[in-house]
């Protein structure tokens, strides 16, 4: 049988607020465990939340990016449940009325065609603090500093049908994000964390199978891993003759499997209701144009205009506007150098090789954008030649200069583009070489060709590369066509 | 000393009849010599009372006294002070010293007034007679074989006893009315979101309100000129300008329409009880104040609709105390489960338990819309009868309890209980603000007056109040025990 998978993400994302989401204690990560859990994250008696703006304004922007409904009053609940980690015994959060109601987001696929994926609502909520199963001799700490971290959580429509949507579907999420300044969207520290709901239906049903909601899928390639182990487990128990039992797995990356955490049967009931510490959030237009008005060029506005404007390719402008470091380094690139092309080819091609062999990223790149503006510059205007760019790229890498033309100067790599200069060379080349002549001479015309890159470089070698290589290909072709 | 009002006493201290440390230990004296039979204290800082009088006085000396510097005063144990245990009534925490004041004891500090000590209180706010608490029953100053109402009965009861001038309370569903009824005080609760509930230990966060207990309209105006305004750290509290509640309380009542709910005088209500209350209502009118029957149709749905709404809350508000971080923990948990089911099983009361339980029900799958949701639509329409009555009367008047403080033991049956706070608990749903007066005795034991107006309406209700107080002298009566250890 023909299976179709089906699947919905929801992704939590850590907002980038100075403070928490209730209380005035900073949200930053990685201090000593409970420096940053003041009373309210505490839950100690007598404490009230005091819902922080910055958070608001972070959840409307992501709406506006997502061309979503922007909910005019959105209503705090506590979804109550015990855990050790939980300090109040419930985690407020909007059930009933949320803050961003149905949206959409493009993803781009392999192939560079596009698909929507809609968003059913995206709510705000608190984090809960971590429980440290390790170092307490059996027992249990519990670290507060996350509690109250103010979450987004994302929920899409089950629209995606394979693991590549799901994962384009979570970059073009955290490459929104990331350019709303929203989020760090660091997945490895938490910033965004995403739970899996997969479904397989056989193809051509319109019913949805049984999910499976997967919980710890926190990279890309989780995402992929976790959806194509569901998969292949659902439709295995299928046909084996069994049904999907819906409930809540767990990923294992180690062991690249998930697990049954609890069925439905095992489920909170989490007795929803209105939170009577927080009064409503009422917006105003007047509230949502100012936030609409500070909104950044999105990844899909600049992915569209790098197309039309700069006459990228599509994959290059995809790839160009996928991280917001990414296409301010290309912009900037671009602006110093003046063509958007050789910008496009050297950032992904020289610099993200350099970067990726390195284990950097743009933000921590060596050469700076205007660094490799200068340098391409002087490639543009023939001043150096592609194989004397990429000394000076590495030179730049290296630090062993401040900039493209001074490295040019004392390296002394300067194309010479003197036709005379360039004549002497070849014929000194042409005299030294009379065996590789004679057999040019004897080839078929045809075959020539791929000859005369013999000659093209020696000469470059006598040049120690600073000759122009196409100019010496044309004056070599000129003096053989004499000569013959 | 005893038979001074705050508003005396404020006075006297100003003149210089006596320092502020020479008023502190008074009361402590009386504190140590009368305290064990009533049990208004869970705990007493005379250490801290004494330094802060010492300060007062000295704040005196240099001419930086406010109106209340060095005026003693009770906390029900229901408000964090930093560095005091604050129990609120329970075991579970008896072990707990809050790190920080709530606002109000932040304000009452600023404003020079002393700490005597934490009263007692029904656990977590949650009983009408003050028999729910960990530290024991608080016995009635009129009548030590009668509850002092709850569950601010201790703070009640001390200032009945002339242990303290004045005390704060909380009111949920009747919390400072009753008590302040049964006891022959005078207590206030606001209008919701009047007074800052930051650093008072929730028990239903719609309900919850703080406000003075004291002899007097007056006094509790000038303790409510301290507490009231908005607090950047309470959500729910009013970002409204705060009058000078002292500056109308002379003004003449010529002219008040008064309302009294036909609902609030049916069965039930004790035959001494209303005439006490319809003669209170006389001397209104030889003040030159009109009366007139009004309805409050939805009255009989108070009861059940608050206890949906409060325990649901609660249910809520309790998850907290689960043995983790603070408050009582058992011995030797074997898992996290064990761990939260005997540590809530050992540290909270029977009656608290029953209320986390019915709100857990009334929360769950399936049945919150048929309790929780309707439970709101009958507190809207219990609003909209109040809100209508304000549109033909200025006030209304009734009883503030069916009965006058009954006998320690007598409701054994929580409904029975419940139904004691009939007349009070339909104010808390509305956010409206109620003041109870003393308005004579019934069988020998206090009768209180409330007085109901609409939202904001404090100022009004002190005026009210005041003026009354000054026709009689019921507040300024006195129980056998407080002359005893005078």
């Amino acid at each position: 049988m023909q299976w179709e998978t089906v699947i919905g993400l929801e992704v939590h994302v850590q907002l980038a607020t100075r403070s928490k989401i209730f209380s005035g204690a900073s949200t930053a990560f990685g201090a000593e465990p409970n420096t940053q859990a003041c009373a309210v994250d505490l839950g100690l008696p007598g404490t009230l939340p005091v819902l922080n703006e910055q958070a608001v304004a972070m959840a409307v922007q992501f709406g506006l990016a997502v061309h979503a409904d922007i909910a005019e009053v959105s209503v705090f609940d506590r979804k109550n449940y015990f855990y050790a980690d939980l300090p109040k015994g419930y985690q407020t959060s909007q059930m009933y009325q949320p803050i961003v109601g149905p949206g959409d987001v493009e993803i781009t696929l392999d192939d560079n065609t596009t698909k929507r994926i809609r968003i059913h609502h995206a709510h705000l909520e608190e984090d809960a603090g971590k429980s440290l199963h390790e170092d307490f001799l059996g027992m249990t700490g519990i670290d507060l500093n996350r509690a109250g971290t103010p979450l987004l959580e994302i929920v899409s429509e089950p629209d995606m049908r394979n693991a590549k949507e799901a994962a384009a579907y979570l970059k073009a999420i955290h490459s929104i994000v990331t350019y709303l300044g929203i989020s760090d969207g660091n997945m490895a520290e938490g910033s965004m964390r995403c739970d899996v709901n997969v479904s397989v239906r056989p193809k051509g049903q319109e019913a949805f199978g049984t999910r499976a909601e997967v919980k710890n899928v926190n990279s890309f390639r989780f995402v992929e891993r976790a959806i194509a182990f569901e998969v292949e487990r659902q439709i295995e128990l299928i046909e084996d003759g069994g049904t999907v039992v819906q409930e809540t797995r767990l990923f294992d990356p180690e062991r690249d499997e998930t697990r049954s955490m609890r069925t439905k049967e095992e489920a909170n009931d989490y007795r929803y209701f209105p939170c009577p510490d927080l009064l409503p959030v009422v917006l105003d237009n007047a509230y949502l144009d100012h936030l609409r008005s500070q909104l950044p060029e999105l990844p899909a506005d600049k992915r569209e205009r790098f197309k039309s404007e700069l006459g990228l390719s599509a994959y290059d402008a995809a790839v160009l506007s996928a991280s917001r470091e990414m296409a301010e380094f290309f912009e900037e690139v671009h602006q110093v150098c003046g063509d958007a092309k050789q910008a496009a080819n050297w950032v992904q091609g020289e610099l993200s090789g350099a970067l990726n062999r390195e284990n950097l990223t743009i933000n921590s790149s060596p050469i700076s954008a205007r660094q490799l503006g200068e340098l391409l510059s002087r490639v543009i205007d023939d001043t150096i030649n592609g194989k004397a760019a990429k000394q000076v790229f590495q030179a730049l890498w290296n630090g062993q200069g401040e900039s493209a033309d001074a490295i040019i100067e004392a390296k002394g790599l300067k194309q010479v583009t003197d036709t005379g200069a360039i004549e002497a060379m070849i014929d000194q080349v042409i005299s030294e070489s009379p065996a590789q002549v004679a057999q040019y001479r004897d080839a078929e015309p045809e075959k020539r060709g791929k000859m005369i890159g013999y000659f093209v470089g020696q000469v470059m070698k006598a040049s120690r590369g600073t000759a122009n290589p196409q100019q010496v290909n044309d004056v070599l072709k000129e003096k053989f066509d004499a000569l013959l | 000393m005893l038979d001074k009002t705050l508003t005396q006493l404020a006075a006297a201290l100003k003149s210089g009849e006596f320092s502020s440390r020479e008023l502190t230990s008074h009361y402590l004296q009386k504190i140590e010599k009368a305290d064990s039979k009533i049990n208004s204290f869970i705990t007493v800082t005379a250490e801290q009372a004494l330094n802060q009088a010492e300060a007062a006085d000295k704040a005196r000396a240099a001419g930086n006294a406010g109106l209340l510097t060095g005026i003693p005063l009770a906390l029900k144990d229901i408000f964090c002070t930093r560095d005091v245990k604050t129990s609120c009534g329970s075991k579970m925490l008896d072990n707990f010293i809050a790190p920080y004041d709530a606002t109000v004891v932040e304000k009452l500090n600023a404003a020079g007034t002393i700490s005597l000590g934490k009263t007692n209180m029904d656990e977590f706010a949650m009983g009408s007679s003050n028999e729910n608490s960990y530290y024991g029953a608080v016995k009635n100053p009129w009548d030590l074989t009668a509850v002092p109402g709850g569950s601010s009965g201790g703070s009640a009861a001390a200032v009945a006893a002339g242990l303290v001038p004045a005390a704060m309370g909380t009111d949920t569903g009747g919390s400072i009315r009753q008590p302040a009824a049964f006891c022959g005080i005078t207590g206030l609760k606001p209008t919701y979101g009047r007074v800052s509930r930051y650093g008072i230990i929730a028990y239903a966060s719609s309900l919850d309100q703080a406000g003075p207990m004291a002899r007097s309209a007056s006094d509790c105006a000038h303790l409510m000129n301290v507490i009231a305004g908005h607090d950047v750290r309470d959500s729910t509290s009013v970002a409204r300008g705060v009058p000078d509640y002292t500056e109308t309380l002379n003004a003449p009542l010529s002219g008040l329409k008064i309302g009294l709910p036909k609902e609030y005088f049916g069965d039930g209500l004790d035959p001494e009880v209303e005439k006490a209350v319809r003669d209170a209502v006389s001397v209104y009118e030889s003040l030159g104040a009109t009366v007139r029957e009004v309805s409050l149709p939805h009255t009989h749905y108070a009861i059940p609709a608050y206890y949906v709404i409060a325990p649901a809350e609660a249910s809520s508000n309790l998850s907290r105390y689960d043995g983790v971080r603070f408050g009582h923990r058992c011995n030797e948990p074997v898992d996290l489960i064990d761990l939260y089911k005997r540590s809530r099983a050992e540290g909270f009361g029977e009656e608290v338990k029953r209320r986390i339980l019915i709100g857990t029900h009334t929360l769950s799958e399936g049945f919150f819309d048929a309790y929780y949701t309707k439970a709101q639509k009958v507190r809207r329409l219990i609003r909209q009868d109040f809100l209508d009555a304000f549109e033909d009367v200025d006030v209304l008047m009734g009883p503030a309890s069916p009965t006058p403080a009954f006998d320690l033991g007598a409701k054994k049956d929580p409904v029975s209980m419940y139904l004691q706070d009939i007349y009070t608990i339909a104010v808390n749903l509305a956010g409206i603000p109620g003041i109870s007066v003393p308005a004579g005795f019934a069988g020998g034991r206090p009768v209180g007056l409330q007085i109901l107006g609409t939202h904001f309406a404090e100022a009004q209700l002190l005026n009210v109040a005041h003026q009354y107080q000054q026709a009689t002298d019921w507040h300024l009566q006195l129980p056998a025990i407080a002359e005893e250890h005078a």
